[in-house]
This record gives C-alpha cells, structure tokens and sequence, in this order.
C-alpha cells in the first residue's frame, strides 16, 4: 500500500534519492548515451569543446592581463583554470533545468527514481569537463604552481560541487517543470554571472568592496576548485559558506521533494 | 504470487498554461476525454480517474474498455507507478513489464545492440541481465548484421520488430499493454503473435486496454468499462 500521508512520502523521497544514486548503470548509460549522440560521426567530439575553450583561453588571456595590468604568468593560468571551472559551474546549472523535462517519454511510462534524470545530467556534464581539464593541465605545465598538500583539497572540492549540484539539480527541474520560463530565466542569469563573478578578474581587484564578490555563492564554489590548483591559500570563508549551503541546500531539497515528488510525473 | 489493488483511487491532473478565461463558462460535458473542472484552489484540472478500487490476483487477464480519454491509459500508468493516485492508494505485488509504448529509451544514433542494452535498462533489468538475454532477442529479431548499424538505418518497421523483441524478452509478472501490439510483415506476424501469446501465458497478470471489444473478449477473462474516468461495468467472463 501507498498511504498518502506525510511520513510516507518523506521515506519514499529519500528512497529515491538513494536508489537512484545506487542506480550508476541507468544514469551513467544515459548520460554516455548524451555524449554520443551529440558527437557521433563528429571527428574530435567532445574535444572540439575543448579546442574552442583552448582558443578562447589563448585569446582572452593576454588582452585581459594587459587590461587588468596582470603578471602573465600568473592571470594566465588564474584564467584557464577558472574558466574551465566556470564552465562546469554555468553548463551544468543551465542543463539541470531540463533534467526532468527532458526526461518525459521514460517519466511518462516508466517507474524509476526521479533523481537519476539529474544525475545522468550531472555525469555527462563531468565527462566533457574531464576532457577540458586537458587545458588545465596544459597551463600548468608550462607554468607551474607552488605543489602543496593544498592540492589533495581538489578532489574534496569537486566532491562538494557534485553533492550540491544534486540538490540544485532536483530543486531547478522540478521548478522548471512546473514553470516553464525558469530555464530561460536560469540561462541569462548565468550569462550575467559570467561577468559580475571573479572569473576572468580576480576578487582582489576590488580592493575593499570584495563582499561584492563574497555575496555571490558561485565565486565560493570557484574558490575552493581553483585555489588548490593554483597553489593559493586555503580560502576558509569558501569552504565555510560551501558547507553551510550543502547543508540549507538538503533540507530545503527535503522538504520541497517529500511534498512535490509525486507531481513531477504530472508536470513534465 | 501477484497481485494489483486499487483502493478508491482518483486521479487530476492539473492544466497549465491555460487562459483562464477560455474556461470561464460552465463546464460543458465532452463526449470523450476525462470530466473538467477546478479544484479546491480554482485551477483547472482534468479528473482522469475517479474512485476507481478493484482487487486482481494471479490468472486475471484484465481487459480495459473504453472510449478515448476514457481513463485507459492513466490506470495503465498508475499501475506501472509512473503516476501516483492524487487520492486513494494501489498496491503492485511484482515485476510489471510496461508496454505502453516498446520504444522508449531507444535512441536513433546507437547500433541494435546498443539500444537491446538501453531499452533493457530503462525496463527495469540489470547489465547483467539484459546482456544474458541479448543472444536470444537478436537472434528472434531476424536483423542480422543489422544490430552493428544504428538505428536510424532501420526501416520504421525494423525498428518496431526491435522494440518489440526487446521488450517481449523482459520476465514479467504483470504485463502492462495499450492495444494489441502487432508488428512486422507476414512471416514475422505468426512468429510475433505466438511470442505475445507465450509471454502472456507465462506471467501472472495482463491489462490490456483496448477500445476493440472482440479482442478483449479474446483475451481476457474480465472486462472493465471505463467512462469518462469511472468504472461502468465489471466483468468475469468464464
């Protein structure tokens, strides 16, 4: 039985959320599938984004190290690694909107856990970021950051970017199922974004108006993947301000996806 | 053992996008399609279901009349727990094979074996699982060197042959089916008919839902009318 009473419909939410991240062989084929789909018969596939972020990088680096009056050596690697970070930040966030949406034909006959539609998004948007991580590397080869066991706070970093992108990802399908204009609201807000989060200038420059930097939740995100990476400090405010979301960010996903989980097959 | 229980299910779907204007006036009763109307907070909602309770254990082959919009393929869809009942509960006791549509999951740009894997997937098998039962749907499927090609080769009716082997392989308790599923030219017919027939047999439970009542009657040994949502009549046919 399938009482419709409240403590039910909390167990069945988190039962959902658990089984579908145990469900790796549904999400990870589905989100390959993505992959494929769009490369297929293309010759370089998802490389070819890679390529135009290698360029974009090479172009935009020396003309914006020169308008910010910047050390090349140090804004160029600062603008490789914060772009490909940005990118996985501002792709996955716009794909997310979709990820129920998308999702309709199988949500429509199917029964299986809603959360492998946001993790399937998820997984397909690290792999194409695994392959831009080739221009990470690249940079810092030729210029190498100070190696410090900072670096192991990498792996943490993007671990917490995972977790806290399963609750935007459940809260924003769900809202961008059932309004339909989120997703574009979504996509021109992390247009702006682009611009007015330290991505290709450095929070720094702002000298003592650096809250405008610290209010937006996307530069702590940014910090604590790229700071490791270019041997800066550990930025404690970043992480602390990371945890807490995490944590606001799961009970707010509890509360709203034990009361809505069972409408989603409605609205898509 | 299993078995399927509804208890006073209802089901409203709500509409969006809607001017509200457009439906200002009184509710007009259509001749097809579920009741309008608005609920508690005055948007309007399409009542697919309505107290809707039956109890099938092993050995019922349901058949499901009605018009169109008459509910048939929401109860499908509530059975196969892709909707939930707005009100009242339903118990699934098995392994439900939902045929509503043997496609979904499929996907033009990976070869016939890729998508035998994606479509067992998405029906509920494990890797392990699905690839014990590739052999035997490639060799049913008659496609030959055709399963190394991708889908969007195929003809719309080698496709469908596909689909069909694919989702006919999944064991199921309970089969969930929207009309008689026919495919392929005359060979393939019999081949496939007696495959449907085979799979039927060897589950505990069938919802066919149909508006051809000849066929019903052929295969099924209780009829349910559905009419605008509710059930009309209830029949155990011997």
């Amino acid at each position: 039985m399938r009482p419709n009473n409240n403590r039910s419909n909390f167990s069945l939410a988190l039962n959902d959320l658990v089984s579908g991240i145990s469900s790796f062989h549904i999400w990870a084929m589905l989100g390959w599938q993505e992959i494929r789909q769009r490369y297929r018969r293309s010759s370089l596939g998802p490389l070819w984004l890679t390529l135009s972020m290698g360029i974009q990088v090479v172009a935009i680096g020396p003309l914006y190290g020169r308008l910010f009056g910047q050390e090349i050596s140090a804004y160029f690697p600062y603008l490789a690694v914060s772009l490909v970070m940005w990118h996985l930040i501002a792709n996955t966030t716009n794909e997310l909107c979709l990820s129920f949406i998308s999702a309709e034909g199988i949500i429509k006959q199917q029964k299986l856990p809603m959360s492998i539609y946001v993790l399937r998004v998820i997984y397909k948007n690290i792999i194409i970021y695994l392959h831009n991580f080739v221009i990470v590397a690249l940079v810092l080869f030729f210029y190498p950051p100070q190696i410090s066991l900072d670096l192991l706070f990498f792996p943490l970093a993007l671990f917490f970017f995972l977790i806290n992108a399963i609750w935007v990802g459940m809260l924003l399908g769900m809202v961008s199922a059932r309004f339909r204009d989120i997703p574009q609201i979504v996509g021109s807000l992390m247009t702006v974004a682009l611009f007015i989060t330290p991505v290709m200038w450095k929070a720094d420059m702002l000298g003592n108006k650096i809250l405008f930097a610290q209010v937006n939740p996307i530069f702590h995100f940014l910090e604590i993947m790229r700071q490791p990476l270019l041997g800066g400090q550990l930025p404690f405010l970043s992480w602390s301000v990371v945890i807490a979301i995490t944590f606001l960010g799961y009970i707010v996903l509890i509360a709203v996806f034990t009361r809505f989980r069972s409408r989603i097959a409605f609205w898509v | 053992m299993s078995h399927v229980i509804a208890d006073d299910i209802t089901v409203e779907f709500p509409v969006y996008g809607l001017k509200n204007q457009s439906l200002k006036s009184t509710f007009i009763r259509a001749a097809t399609g579920g009741i309008l109307d608005r609920d508690a907070s005055q948007r309007v909602v399409i009542r697919a279901l309505k107290n809707i309770s039956f109890s099938f254990k092993n050995g019922d082959k349901v058949g499901i009349l009605g018009h169109n919009g008459s509910g048939k393929s929401t109860l499908l869809r509530i059975i196969a727990g892709a909707y939930e009942p707005t009100q009242g509960s339903i118990s699934v006791q098995g392994r439900v094979a939902s045929m509503l549509s043997i496609s979904v999951g499929m996907d033009s740009e990976s070869t016939g074996y890729e998508n035998i894997y994606l479509r067992g997937i998405i029906m509920g098998l494990k890797p392990i699982e699905i690839n014990a039962l590739t052999a035997a749907i490639a060799k049913f499927s008659e496609l030959g060197d055709y399963l190394h090609m991708p889908l969007r080769t195929y003809s719309s009716g080698m496709s469908m042959r596909l689909a069909f082997a694919i989702s006919t392989s999944v064991p199921a308790d309970i089969i969930l089916m929207d009309e008689w599923m026919s495919v392929g030219d005359a060979s393939f017919y019999e081949k496939a008919q007696d495959r449907l027939q085979l799979m039927i047999k060897s589950s505990n439970l069938l919802f066919l839902a149909s508006h051809d009542e000849n066929l019903v009657r052929r295969n099924c040994n209780v009829i349910l009318n559905l009419n605008h949502g509710e059930i009309t009549s209830f029949e155990r046919l011997d």
